[in-house]
């Protein structure tokens, strides 16, 4: 049976999660769903469930949670700290947490987003066919201070696996494809965009991520009269003083401040991980190869279990060697637990 | 000026997934009328490979599998579509309403009455007759869900968004801009002046119709004081009231 964790300290702002719900841009509905897409998958390979099963997402600290029975749980997205009863546990990786020990997850190491994932997922009841939060369409709310969360029924067993991340957590490459108003925009700042480093700057949340370019703002005549069209999220929009800011999975569907390129899908996850101050540079690539780079990234996440392997303890995270169990360790000793 | 016709309907791609088709450049009762008409031919036609559509002031947006359906296939189908009929002269949807929503048009409670008005070249005075006594038409959904974009304003609402967005606006506020009306079903951040506020929740989840408004009901902001919207806010439709158009 499925038990329940309890949030003993809620970080700022954590969130379920999912793949989000698709399929509403008519009704005004973003898609939402999590921040880095990648990372939930990442997620759900490791502990052998559906991508789409429902997780924790934690922006820039995580906190601390207690489960009422053993429960399976996956680490992934941002690297944050994390500890089983004060015992340092490994990210990107699948463990066992007994039932009443408390896990703590503290602030993101690089990155900006990291995900609890739990075997069988957290449950919630569905709106529009997902449990995910969409905080600015009024769908859910921020998790808080002791509340409890349900979870499915879970039929893995395996824990004590690893998967080495796509390092997407410190800025970096970033492929766009042109929008329909990126015509709208002279050449000149189409090249710009191309050849100058954006830092990101504060401001960045689930709806969008504030850039700032080094040659300053991009501005085009008329830019405030156009008619406002649809959103796609990974649209990097030019508002009124010139400055690019990219829109998220939770972003608006309609907008009047015109586009200059749109993220590719795969390299949304790396726009949303990029933490403040890091650098992003953007190259356009034409339909042909995106559709290719779009191919390549599915097939990549639908083989995701594969790049799962057993984790090998690595001495220098245990905080205290000799009273490590380590034959509890290496093998989960408490696999039968949930026969009872 | 280019006839529309000659030019329109413009198909572009948005994105890796998507395909917008639009008539025009600017909002017109035309074009708007096509854009809803075309969205509804897509649908009935039910591609494969087809994800979603949706309206928006000028345009069909459809969104589609690239990885199964290629672009340049879809935007056969897309073209040959188009080409079948004058989408220019289409009718609006069945079953429209008219909606009276109650709107507070006093300076505490919309901030950026006074400069909107002079932007449009009137008086405060004028400009709460001109906006209250306009009926508009709901021309899409969007921003956030159920949330309407309404126009068309008379002609002096031709003012321009702001080059600054505004930090934060409440939800149910009612900003202009480019001849049109916004209303917001949530609290966000807008380039759009704030120039009424409503008490009305366009999007309740959990009523059997979550969506309150849809496109081509027709709406006017009638005014009214604080201390009556006060009143109206513990009812969901924020005092509006509704009629069907016959």
């Amino acid at each position: 049976m499925s038990g329940e964790l309890t949030i003993l300290r809620a970080g700022p702002s954590m969130t379920l999660q999912d793949m989000g719900r698709p399929g509403h841009l008519a009704l005004g509905l973003s898609r939402g769903g999590a921040s880095d897409r990648l990372a939930l998958a990442e997620g759900a390979a490791l502990l052998g469930q559906p991508a789409n099963t429902l997780a924790l997402e934690m922006a820039a600290l995580g906190g601390e949670f207690q489960a009422s029975e053993d429960v399976r749980i996956a680490l992934t997205g941002a690297p944050m700290r994390a500890a089983i009863d004060g015992e340092p546990v490994v990210w990107n990786a699948s463990h066992w947490l007994p039932a009443g020990a408390r896990l703590s997850i503290g602030a993101a190491t690089a990155g900006c987003y990291g995900y609890l994932h739990v075997g069988g997922g957290f449950a919630a009841e569905p709106f529009l066919g997902a449990g995910s939060a969409h905080l600015s369409a009024g769908i859910g709310a921020l998790l808080q201070d002791g509340e409890t969360l349900g979870i499915g029924p879970d039929r893995g067993r395996d824990t004590n696996m690893m998967i080495e991340p796509e390092d997407r957590f410190h800025g970096g490459a970033v492929r766009l494809t042109p929008s329909f108003q990126t015509e709208l925009f002279a050449r000149e700042a189409l090249e710009r965009l191309q050849s100058e480093p954006m830092k990101r700057a504060a401001r960045a949340n689930r709806m969008g991520v504030a850039l700032t370019p080094d040659g300053g703002g991009y501005h085009i005549e008329g830019g405030r009269n156009v008619v406002s069209e649809i959103v796609l999220p990974g649209d990097i929009q030019v508002t009124g003083d010139g400055m690019p800011f990219v829109l998220m999975v939770e972003c608006q569907t309609t907008g009047g401040y015109p586009r200059i390129g749109t993220v590719l899908p795969c390299d949304l996850p790396r726009v949303a991980q990029t933490p403040a101050g890091a650098e992003l540079r953007f190259r356009f690539v034409d339909l042909d190869e995106a559709v290719e780079l779009e191919r390549a990234d599915a097939k990549r996440r639908a083989e995701l279990s594969k790049l799962c392997r057993p984790l090998i303890r690595d001495p220098r995270l245990m905080r205290d060697l000799l009273s490590y169990n380590l034959i509890g360790g290496v093998v989960a000793g408490n696999e039968d637990i949930e026969e009872e | 000026m280019t006839l529309p016709s000659l030019e329109y309907p413009l198909i572009r791609t948005g994105g890796v997934d998507g395909l917008l088709i639009s008539f025009g450049d600017r909002l017109s009762e035309p074009a708007n009328r096509a854009a809803l008409a075309f969205r509804a031919a897509v649908e009935a036609e039910g591609w494969e490979g087809v994800e979603e559509t949706s309206s928006t002031l000028v345009s069909c947006f459809i969104r589609f599998d690239p990885l199964h359906l290629s672009h340049e296939a879809a935007k056969a189908k897309v073209e040959a579509l188009a080409k079948g009929r004058n989408w220019f002269d289409a009718e609006l949807p069945r079953g429209r309403r008219f909606w009276r929503i109650p709107t507070v048009y006093d300076a505490d409670l919309a901030p950026q009455l006074a400069q909107a008005a002079a932007a449009a070249g009137m008086s405060e005075a004028e400009a709460v007759a001109s906006l209250s006594g306009a009926r508009v038409r709901v021309q899409a959904l969007g921003f956030s869900p159920g949330q309407p974009y309404l126009g068309e304003l008379p002609e002096a609402w031709d003012i321009p968004r702001q080059s600054q967005l505004t930090d934060r606006v409440p939800k149910g506020a009612l900003v202009v801009a480019i001849r049109q009306f916004v209303l917001f079903g949530v609290s966000a951040p807008t380039g759009w002046q704030h120039v009424g506020q409503t008490a009305i929740n366009l999007f309740q989840p959990e009523a059997e119709e979550p969506i309150l408004l849809r496109p081509g009901d027709e709406v006017q902001f009638i005014a009214t004081d604080a201390a009556s919207l006060n009143n109206m806010r513990s009812d969901p439709m924020g005092g509006a009231t509704s009629e069907t158009i016959t």
